[in-house]
């Protein structure tokens, strides 16, 4: 293929021919190129459709402010949408394809849109789609959104990955133009630990763009000579492809670097993106400028772009938009792109400037006074049509317009923090105020100096200044030779007049919408950008909205900065979901917790439930069995039967020690603790401060001043977190210290009548375990083939029970000899399913029961909270709102058609009662099918529960249909009087 | 009797008879398993006593704010306000718990935790795989600091042993998810 826009020159290796894909169509570029420089290489300028009307367009820039030249690069599950052409470098195979065109980019049906663009102003949506309601959702969204789409996403699963990273320094630079190298090698010779990241993939900024020189270099080759002394600095940190994305607190930035974009595959074992966070002491923001456009009558055509990128991709990358180029300006550096395409040897029709003292030149013919009135070419520009100073018109021929309405400083990071950039007149535009985020610096065009000289010696002082706040001492370096020109501009911004002159070309707003919102007085810039779409989108108006401020200050007849800005917010480019993700996602969203028992449970094919970030065996199917329920049936029947084995690893294991260890526990839980006697554990229940249940468990007394109290699964982390609070800041003085040793034993609960048997088969035989010598709620450090264990005989089923710990290292080998012990009274493993039907079948509360919302009174253990002594809830439990007679009291429920459920969630109404939330009665906490009474039951809570034992009452859920009677019962299906414990 | 019972044979944190190693370029990570743990936690008005003893346990002042003490047998490091952790080799030191009581007596509280810990090595070019897994500026985690961090979205120690040597404690219920995490990083850093 030949690139027939290709010139001399330029920063491309021609040694590396590149083949793409454009819809479909082969070209080649070479290393170094953009997608979007190579296409003009080959001299296709129509790369998109605008979002709304459709409009042929071609790229307006050549960097990430880029709002026309929008594409999908990759296919397949790669396939990303909404990419600029102008930053996506080319490489070997890339595919890339147009969007929102339908059905080819040079045929686009739905450029209609355009003809109706009379129709389509500001506000159309708003005002036409308002009407009927319902037809929103099922016709009128469909509709646009066909109309309106940018790219198609992939729908396969992103196969990349991204990591996130963490970095620290004491100055991060933000851009590396000519101010941040300079500031760079000035804080890079003091020593000071330096990151200098730059989007581009090559350093230099601005420098690789112009054809001036710098000393006796041309200025990139300067720019890469510094770039090479930083590099070999140990302490100077280059980050190339990283775009700062947003400025956070205390000196924290966000920066996104793109470490495989530019690969058609990123390398075995490697992100495609990195989000970092920079953690700096100092910040420069040496992001520099964006040159502006300006409106005018068809000012969107292909080959229209600004006068700044014309001259980037002829210096940099080699290539010119079309042979026969004109410019179109306002100021002085417009006329550099005239000169410096002239000297390529592109013919320049004319340089059209506003200004009637523009300067005149040898080379090119310059129209003073004039301005550009119209365009044609459909599908990029042919013509230009120019209004002369004395109002004469002349149509000049030209495949590309540059146009330069100026410069804006970039600051966006400058103003993440709410921070209002001021007026600047010198160069008509918005710079930095005094209001940046703490420690962050401007230099360079970043804070309005524009010369090559001022850049670079701001980029010096500005280094300085930073430096020295933070105590280090940095030399100036020698600053090289460099045009240091004033700045010529006369505030122009659009072309009085025109019907069709176009400010945010990605959205499609043209001067009219803005004239139009300002009619309809929608006169804050936040309603302004909000009703007619400036500056919105992926570019967030980096081109636009100075001009969209510039008419609305005409229009209101203020000056420019009283009618403000609109508020900046990261991300300063768009930045991928999947970036912020990180590797959280998929099976490493966040990170498992496995118990002792996992690989043995596995071995036996347990079906996992996730319990938090805990991973608990939910039941064990045997073979044969089709159904949970046959296994959870199963598991229930046997431990009651015989012998039942759990793993209960997953409760919280708090080690409390210290003098006043047992006083501690005393404030803690609303029951009594300063008396158990070592060598027993206590069942407790302990309060928010606001009287509420916060979560019960036991503590077990191994010494006067040890004490290891377990919790639930859930709360292990809450009820750690308010016993460090307690101890730290509610009673400083009490001589107590706190562990978690949640991780450090293997806990196993061992239920039913063969219990015992089975566990003295397992433990060394020099323990004694028998009911006298260790009875209910006893507690023991014990040995296990030589390995030091705690028993404690507790029961959270019912039946004879004990849980035994071990060094977690010995818990599978632990459950291997208990289930190779238990063989002989057929013991079955038990899961979470069964674990939950046993206790309710016990009564008693767990996780759904302790819901936030109930007290001690609800759970029917008013009278554990001992008044004898102060303990935290205990005062406030006693209000008057918790204490009514109709308060919820736990009861248990049957249905009274034995073959009905009784699901939780349900309600509970009094018979007779109308079915609402004004006569509601209770709820249903917990529900199961009890193998043992083999029907449903469940625990919920009743309006004075307690005293309606025996009454029939209605179960409701209108939402699923449910609608019958169930009797109130004791919440104590089985062994209500506890006498199995106790054998 | 019928068949004799299964013997305890411990597990590693990865669930493995021995510790695993990877190398990937020039780092390598090694899971720990030769560790006994315990913490130390001074009690009220015993600090200077508790320092004391551990001072004379570890030849040296008792680890500041952050820092690492290494010894032979016995290392530890700050963790808390008046509290450390202890290491010593598990063959010699199973029982490190009930011998580091009966040396502090009634100055502190000592609690195992060998097991509530999943400790792996990570030696070579540690850095840039350390940047991508927690927010440490490992420039002043010098040799001899100790810091608490968060790897993975899990809470961890990280102790910087030897300019080329940090060891990583993480909670050893989750050694698989931080194992992983360690060797992820390793592969998009090297």
């Amino acid at each position: 293929m030949t690139q027939k826009n290709r010139l001399e020159g330029g920063q491309i290796d021609r040694s590396r021919p590149l083949n793409f894909t454009f819809d479909g169509k082969s070209y080649s570029g070479f290393q170094g190129d953009t997608l979007a420089s190579a296409l003009l290489a080959n001299d296709v300028r129509l790369m998109g459709r605008s979002f709304k009307y459709h409009r042929p367009r071609g790229p307006l820039t050549a960097g990430s402010e880029e709002p026309n030249a929008i594409v999908e690069l990759r296919e397949g599950a790669r396939k990303e949408p909404n990419t600029r052409a102008t930053t996506a470098e080319l490489f070997d195979g890339l595919v890339a394809k147009s969007q929102n065109r339908w059905p080819s980019l040079a045929f686009d049906a739905m450029a209609i849109n355009d003809r109706l663009s009379n129709f389509l102003t500001a506000g159309f949506y708003y005002k036409t789609f308002m009407w009927p309601a319902s037809f929103w959702e099922k016709l009128y969204e469909p509709i646009i959104r066909k109309a309106a789409g940018l790219g198609t996403l992939a729908t396969d699963p992103d196969p990349d990955s991204y990591d996130k990273g963490y970095r620290h320094c004491d100055l991060l630079i933000i851009g590396a133009g000519p101010a941040g190298l300079m500031a760079a090698l000035t804080a890079g010779r003091a020593g000071a630990e330096v990151i200098l990241a730059d989007e581009d993939f090559t350093m230099g900024g601005r420098l690789n763009a112009e054809a001036m020189p710098i000393a006796d270099q041309s200025c990139s080759d300067w720019a890469a000579g510094v770039v090479v002394e930083l590099s070999n600095m140990p302490n100077v940190r280059l980050m190339t492809r990283t775009t700062v994305i947003g400025a956070f607190d205390h000196g924290i930035y966000g920066a996104l670097e793109r470490v495989s974009d530019h690969l058609a595959v990123p390398a075995e074992g490697k992100p495609r993106q990195i989000l970092w966070r920079i953690y700096s002491k100092q910040a420069i923001l040496s992001a520099g400028a964006t040159e502006r456009p300006i409106a005018f009558e068809n000012n969107d055509r292909p080959g229209i772009m600004l006068a700044s990128a014309m001259r980037s991709y002829a210096n940099r990358w080699a290539v010119t938009p079309s042979q026969r180029i004109a410019v179109f300006t306002n100021n002085d550096d417009g006329h550099r792109t005239a000169s410096d395409l002239h000297a390529k040897g592109v013919k320049v029709a004319a340089v059209i400037d506003v200004r009637a003292d523009a300067p005149s030149s040898g080379d090119y013919e310059v129209l003073k006074g004039a301005h550009v009135a119209d365009t044609m070419g459909r599908l990029g520009l042919t013509f230009v049509k120019v209004t002369r100073a004395d109002g004469s018109e002349r149509v000049l021929e030209c495949g590309a317009l540059g146009v330069s309405g100026g410069w804006n400083p970039n600051v966006h990071l400058a103003s993440h923090q709410r921070g209002r950039p001021v007026w600047n007149e010198k160069i008509a535009a918005f710079g930095p105020g005094d209001t940046l985020p703490q420690g962050m610096h401007a230099a360079g065009a970043a804070s309005g100096i524009l010369s090559t000289h001022g850049t670079l010696e701001s980029g010096v002082e500005t280094a300085r200044r930073a430096l020295d706040a933070i105590g280090i001492k940095a030399k100036a370096p020698a600053l090289p030779e460099a045009e240091d020109a004033p700045i010529q501009i006369t505030p122009f911004w659009h072309v009085s007049g025109a019907k069709r002159a176009w400010l945010d070309q990605q959205n499609d707003v043209t001067t009219k919408d803005v004239k139009l919102a300002h009619q309809e007085n929608f006169r804050s810039v936040e309603h302004l950008k909000r009703y007619t779409t400036l500056g919105m989108a992926t570019d967030q108006g980096k081109t636009s909205n100075m001009g969209g401020l510039a008419i609305m200050a005409e229009l209101a007849g203020k000056p420019i900065p009283e009618v403000g800005t609109t508020i900046f917010r990261p991300p300063y480019t768009p930045t991928a979901i999947g970036a912020f993700a990180g590797r959280s996602r998929d099976e490493d969203f966040r990170p498992v917790r496995k118990t002792p028992s996992h690989f043995w449970a596995e071995e036996q094919g347990a079906v996992f439930v996730e319990v938090g970030m805990w991973l608990r065996a939910q039941w064990f199917p045997r073979e044969g069995e089709t159904h949970w329920r046959q296994s959870v049936d199963r598991e229930v029947l046997q431990t009651r039967k015989s012998v039942g084995i759990c793993d209960v690893t997953t409760l919280g294991k708090i080690d409390v020690q210290g003098t006043d260890a047992a006083t501690f526990l005393n404030k803690i839980y609303c029951n009594p603790f300063a008396k158990v006697p070592v060598g027993k554990v206590r069942y407790g229940l302990m309060l928010r401060e606001d009287g509420i249940a916060m979560d019960d468990g036991t503590a077990a007394r191994f010494a006067e001043d040890h004490f290891v109290v377990t919790t639930t699964t859930a709360n292990a982390v809450a009820v750690y977190r308010h016993m460090e609070f307690v101890r730290q800041c509610l009673f400083p003085d009490l001589d107590v210290q706190l562990i978690s040793t949640t991780e450090a034993w293997a806990q196993y609960s061992v239920a039913g009548p063969n219990a015992r048997k089975l566990l003295e088969k397992v433990i060394d035989p020099q323990h004694d375990i028998s009911n006298e010598a260790f009875p209910y709620m006893a507690c023991g450090e014990i040995s296990i083939g030589g390995v030091r264990a705690r028993l404690f005989r507790i029961s959270f089923s019912g039946e004879l029970a004990y849980e035994i710990a071990v060094p977690t290292r010995y818990g599978d080998a632990l459950i291997r000899r208990l289930m190779a012990a238990g063989e002989e009274f057929d013991a079955v493993v038990y899961g979470t399913e069964a674990l939950g039907v046993m206790r309710i079948e016990k009564g008693h509360a767990a996780g759904n029961e302790l819901n936030g919302t109930t007290t001690a009174l609800n759970l029917g253990m008013g009278r554990m909270v001992n008044k004898k002594k102060d303990s935290i809830g205990s005062t406030l439990s006693e209000r008057e709102g918790l204490n009514t007679e109709d308060a919820f009291k736990l009861v248990g429920l049957k249905p009274v058609d034995p073959e009905k459920p009784v699901p939780a969630g349900s309600h509970l109404m009094t018979k007779g009662d109308p079915v609402d939330a004004a006569h509601d009665q209770g709820y249903v906490t917990s529900a199961c099918f009890s193998p043992n009474l083999g029907h449903h039951i469940a625990l919920a809570y009743l309006k004075r529960g307690d005293a309606r034992i025996g009454e029939v009452i209605r179960l409701v859920s209108p939402l699923t249909e449910i609608d019958h009677e169930v009797e109130v019962v004791s919440a104590h299906f089985i062994d209500p009087e506890g006498e199995r414990l106790r054998v | 009797m019928s068949n004799p019972l299964p013997e305890m044979i411990p597990l590693s944190a990865l669930g493995g008879r021995a510790a695993q190693k990877h190398v990937h370029g020039p780092v390598t990570l090694t899971e720990v398993t030769h560790l006994a743990l315990a913490s130390v936690a001074a009690r009220h008005g015993q600090e200077d006593a508790c320092k004391k003893h551990l001072s004379t346990l570890l030849g040296q002042a008792a680890p500041d704010v952050e820092e690492l003490v290494m010894n032979d047998p016995e290392a530890a490091f700050w963790i808390g306000p008046n509290q450390w952790i202890v290491g010593a080799p598990h063959d010699s030191h199973e029982d490190l718990a009930a011998r580091l009581i009966t040396r502090f007596g009634p100055s502190a509280s000592i609690t195992e935790q060998s097991d509530a810990w999943a400790v792996f090595d990570l030696q070579g070019d540690a850095l840039p795989v350390m940047e991508l897994l927690c927010p440490i500026d490992m420039r002043t985690l010098t040799v001899g600091r100790a810091r608490r961090t968060t790897i993975d979205h899990l809470g961890c120690f990280v102790t910087r042993r030897g300019e080329d040597h940090l060891r990583i404690l993480g909670p050893r219920s989750s050694a698989g998810s931080l194992h992983h995490a360690l060797l992820t990083a390793m592969r998009a850093a090297h």
